[in-house]
């Protein structure tokens, strides 16, 4: 369950991008998980549900984005996005294939509420 | 207001891993990050190596689990200096725990340090140490399906070990199949088949690090 120590980075790069930004809140986090990653969603968010509570995401939507590997075929030469590690080209079924990407693990963008001007 | 970050998530600790790097690079020291499955046999191969390259080189060892100091007193039963690490439940060790691991540690300068992982096929993929290169321990009697089953790992580290070939023949274990798997998820990666029990391979495995360490510190050395 490393997906803990993952969403304990997550929360201190989001409260780092929020300070910079001058705000006090978290409202929504955009993350991008690769098929790839090693990096299983449900455990990412049930994590994401037991730490955030006391930090600044406190309440924040958690949007996960899941993006696939490539699968470029030296074969017929098509380039498609796949999300097995031992995918065969979907094109034309070679196994000469070349996968990369897919291990993404990005905070992608988050939404943040700013101080309001009259607070002292 | 939306910020637009796209910055990796473990970015935190990828700095401190290339920090770490830097550090040992400065030192003299080579680096190796063995990783495996609980009972693979990686500490019963670091037993085997250590006494063969000790010879010649100085060589430490970081010990990862969750708790116990079982596997450090294995290494330190050699007289190889040796810090144990309890990561208090974490599923993997992360840049942070080798880097106060290492100021812990007598250095082994001009040799080899092994940092042991915590055993564990998945957590331990994504986190960098401040390695050289990285080793996973596979054992014949895990079964021959696991480079498949556990991508990650096989992925993201530069050499295999398959250890316990001596059992192979009474498990039926596949190893054409894992040679397959391996070929598609680390082409060109290194494959050694040892046993840590009998001795098998370790000759390979010892030549292998003594080339990678000379590559990368020995080029002004006469």
């Amino acid at each position: 369950m490393h997906e803990a120590s993952i969403v304990e980075a997550l929360l201190e790069a989001a409260r780092d991008e929020m300070l910079r930004a001058g705000a006090e809140r978290i409202l929504r986090l955009e993350v991008t998980v690769g098929a790839l990653s090693g990096v299983n969603v449900e455990a990412l968010r049930f994590a994401f549900d037991m730490l955030a509570p006391g930090t600044p995401a406190e309440g924040a939507e958690l949007d996960v984005v899941e993006t696939r590997a490539l699968c470029a075929c030296r074969a017929c030469g098509e380039e498609n996005p796949v999300e097995d590690p031992f995918s065969a080209c979907p094109a034309c079924g070679s196994v000469d294939v070349r996968i990369r990407g897919g291990d993404e693990l990005l905070l992608s963008s988050l939404e943040v509420e700013e101080k309001s001007s009259a607070a002292g | 207001m939306k910020i637009v970050s796209a910055k990796k998530i473990l970015a935190g600790n990828d700095k401190i891993a290339r920090e770490n790097l830097e550090f040992f690079e400065k030192e003299g020291v080579f680096v190796l990050n063995i990783l495996g499955s609980p009972g693979a046999g990686k500490t019963s191969l670091l037993e085997a190596l250590l006494p063969r390259l000790r010879e010649s080189m100085p060589v430490a060892v970081i010990e990862g689990d969750l708790a116990t100091s079982q596997d450090a007193e294995r290494v330190a039963a050699l007289d190889v200096p040796v810090v144990q690490v309890n990561t208090e439940g974490a599923c993997h060790l992360d840049a942070a725990m080798v880097s106060s691991a290492a100021e812990a540690l007598d250095l082994p300068r001009g040799g080899i340090l092994f940092i042991e992982n915590v055993g564990n096929l998945v957590c331990p993929a994504g986190f960098r140490l401040g390695e050289h290169l990285r080793l996973v321990v596979l054992s014949v009697t895990e079964g021959d399906d696991k480079v498949a089953k556990y991508p990650p790992m096989f992925q993201k580290t530069q050499a295999v070990a398959l250890n316990k070939v001596d059992l192979a023949g009474a498990l039926e274990f596949d190893e054409e199949k894992v040679r397959k798997d391996l070929e598609r998820l680390l082409p060109g990666g290194r494959f050694f088949r040892v046993s840590a029990r009998t001795g098998l391979g370790l000759e390979e495995v010892e030549t292998w690090l003594r080339e990678e360490r000379a590559c990368r510190f020995e080029e002004t050395s006469g």
